[in-house]
């Protein structure tokens, strides 16, 4: 083992002792060993999919964050955090909680109730093949891109930290994970995002506390990066939006509340099945509302661990961090800055859990888009459109198998995502491609029983197509961006909260106009897919501290208070 | 965890991870205490106290919910 590790190192910022090798090595075969022991729990359709839909409230929450805290969010994050400042923690704060809160307070009780598998699933009851059947699509492409751009990442902090080579650090994470998830299915994605959940917050939590002492505090903090890079402001996030030449991003406060908070953040939070299945595999209606909001807590406290890092790096790294594309010998990209961060405070031992941590990452978030990807697969494209009526024992065999096949696809994207100059731009592309214009859809769809199944179709084709024509017409010519992101000042992270805005207007609008001048779906065929026509379940008998409600109301209460903070 | 599956609670597992990975740490800070690594403010000694704090968490949670309590 020592021997083919020593072929493989190129140049390296830190060298793993034997206690970090040890750290490492015993990750791995704990979360190879809980995969094989839930093997046998993961006999049927619904335990292979949806965890026998038993998980407690925090079960359901913690993986719900997890499966979206990969080591792309770690890395790339902190990467932004670098470049825009606190600015990032908008896509922790405003462009989440609320679409977190909404999802367990409003549309949790539909996706639960109508027992679909999957958001497509929903897509197939509520408007039919020819919806669920674009949107099953568009999510297996974007989950297995997504898979890729996560295996990257964790590819690059294995280079920068270990000087591993990027392929074997690729396949050794990626194989590992496919085993676990193919043995056992949702049950092993969750208990390994429940542990991955505090390996990350315990390998990570050490470099903000041991960065903020060396600063002296918050306060030393800004002085150091006002030092560092005078006349530009990294500490605020709502004072410098007022323009879009008086921010790193080039974003008004349009952008973030509009097109990030109303729409990108709902989409991604409420319609990505990544994160719904974790909250779908709930064991009742209550704990299905409670894990999103108990979620939103930890999702409120994760810039601790990645945007506070991201700045203290711009206050203390002796060197400047360039763009990806422009690295040249010696030099340090932007998503480089956590691991160099993790290098300067942490030795034997806090090493090897805090590269633990980051591996853990990418397994939750590569474990997330597999499991997702076979369920969507099995369920919304193969038992649909390829092998109607097969026994369940069929069904759970080629989720096994697709797990597999996904994962080896994903490797294939993995060498396109390192084609992109920056990471982060790359998947809010993604995002906005089918997410925003999938999240007009589904809302339509469960406040509005007018809406009809030709008009869901053609509204979420529309917004898909919108979306990717608008991509590519911002990144043809800044012409364009200044038409349709308001300015030519306008970054990538920018543009994608404009596209996504566009994209989610066009299929609203379209699905307006096509509903009315189609016929509506009768009510009988209706009930538990849309509100009017729904008995979703009271909780007057709950305590007010048992109430989704109250909880929901506190998150929210909080976010206030932060941005008020940190104005 | 699960009614209708006898599973071990995942919180045991992280208890696990917790108690291994805390004992791992903290030897090694011991081991560099009178050498420090080269890192910045090795003199503070974090993987002595930071191994203290996983112990005793994966003493809590391995306690709590070790298999055959019937516990969530």
């Amino acid at each position: 083992m020592t021997a083919i590790l020593g072929m493989l190192v190129a140049e390296r910022l830190a060298h793993l002792s034997a206690v970090d090798l040890a750290i490492v090595i015993f990750y791995f075969a704990l979360v190879l060993g809980i995969g094989f022991y839930l093997k046998k729990f993961a006999k049927t359709g619904e335990d292979f999919f949806l965890a026998g839909r038993e998980m407690t409230a925090w079960v359901a929450g913690l993986a719900f964050v997890s499966a979206n805290l990969g080591s792309l969010e770690l890395l790339g994050w902190a990467g932004n955090a670098y470049q825009y400042g606190i600015l990032a923690a908008h896509w922790y704060w405003i462009g989440a909680i609320p679409a977190m809160v909404f999802l367990g307070l409003v549309m949790m009780p539909f996706y639960y109730i109508s027992k679909t598998h999957s958001v497509p699933g929903y897509l197939q009851l509520r408007y039919g093949s020819a919806a669920s059947g674009l949107s099953a699509i568009t999510f297996a492409i974007m989950t297995i891109l997504m898979s890729g751009v996560n295996m990257y990442a964790m590819a690059v902090v294995m280079k920068v930290v270990l000087g591993w080579d990027i392929n074997f650090s690729m396949w050794v994470s990626s194989l590992t994970v496919g085993v676990y998830v193919a043995a056992g299915g949702l049950f092993s994605a969750i208990f390994n995002e429940v542990l991955q959940f505090f390996l990350i917050w315990f390998g990570a939590l050490l470099i903000p506390i041991l960065g903020l002492y060396e600063t002296g505090g918050w306060k030393g903090m800004v002085a150091r990066i006002q030092q560092n890079f005078p006349g530009q402001d990294f500490t605020h996030m709502w004072g410098p939006m007022h323009s879009f030449s008086s921010n790193p991003m080039g974003i008004h406060w349009t952008g973030i509340v509009f097109g990030l908070a109303a729409v990108q953040s709902m989409g991604y939070w409420t319609t990505d099945f990544l994160v719904v299945q974790r909250v779908l595999s709930a064991k009742d209606i209550r704990s299905a509302k409670m894990a999103p909001i108990i979620g939103s807590f930890f999702k409120m406290a994760v810039p601790l661990i990645v945007i506070l890092p991201g700045l203290l790096g711009l206050a203390v790294l002796p060197m400047h961090l360039v763009p990806g594309s422009q690295v040249g010998p010696g030099q340090h990209s932007y998503d480089e800055v956590l691991p160099l961060m993790l290098v300067r405070y942490c030795g034997p031992g806090l090493l090897g859990l805090g590269v633990t941590a980051l591996v853990a990452g990418f397994m939750a978030g590569m474990a997330g888009n597999v499991s997702a990807f076979a369920t969507v697969w099995t369920y919304d494209i193969y038992r649909p459109f390829i092998k109607k009526n097969a026994a369940d024992q069929h069904y759970v065999s080629m989720g096994r198998w697709c797990t597999i096949i996904g994962l080896f696809v994903s490797i294939g994207t993995a060498y396109l995502a390192m084609r992109f100059a920056s990471l982060m731009d790359y998947v809010q592309a993604l995002f906005g491609f089918f997410i925003a214009p999938l999240f007009g859809t589904v809302l339509l769809g469960m406040l509005w029983k007018r809406v009809s199944k030709a008009a869901g179709f053609l509204g979420l084709l529309a917004g898909t197509v919108t979306s990717i024509t608008l991509f590519f017409l911002m990144k043809s010519s800044p012409h364009w961006v200044a038409i349709f992101a308001l300015s030519p000042e306008a970054k990538g992270l920018a543009q994608a909260m404009y596209q996504s805005l566009w994209s989610c207007t066009t299929c609203v609008v379209v699905t307006i106009l096509v509903t009315l001048v189609t016929k509506p779906r009768p009510d009988e065929e209706l009930r538990g897919l849309v509100y009017s026509l729904t008995d979703v379940a009271k909780e007057e008998h709950a305590s007010l501290f048992h109430k989704p409600v109250v909880w929901g109301m506190a998150a929210l209460a909080l976010l206030v208070i932060l941005q008020i903070i940190f104005w | 965890m699960s009614e209708k599956h006898n599973i071990i609670p995942v919180w045991f597992f992280v208890g696990v991870l917790f108690l291994v990975y805390g004992v791992l740490i903290l030897g090694s800070g011991l081991a560099e205490w009178s050498h420090p690594p080269n890192t910045v403010l090795a003199d503070l000694h974090a993987p002595v106290w930071w191994g203290i704090l996983l112990i005793a968490l994966g003493v809590v949670y391995c306690g709590a919910f070790r298999p055959g309590r019937n516990k969530v």
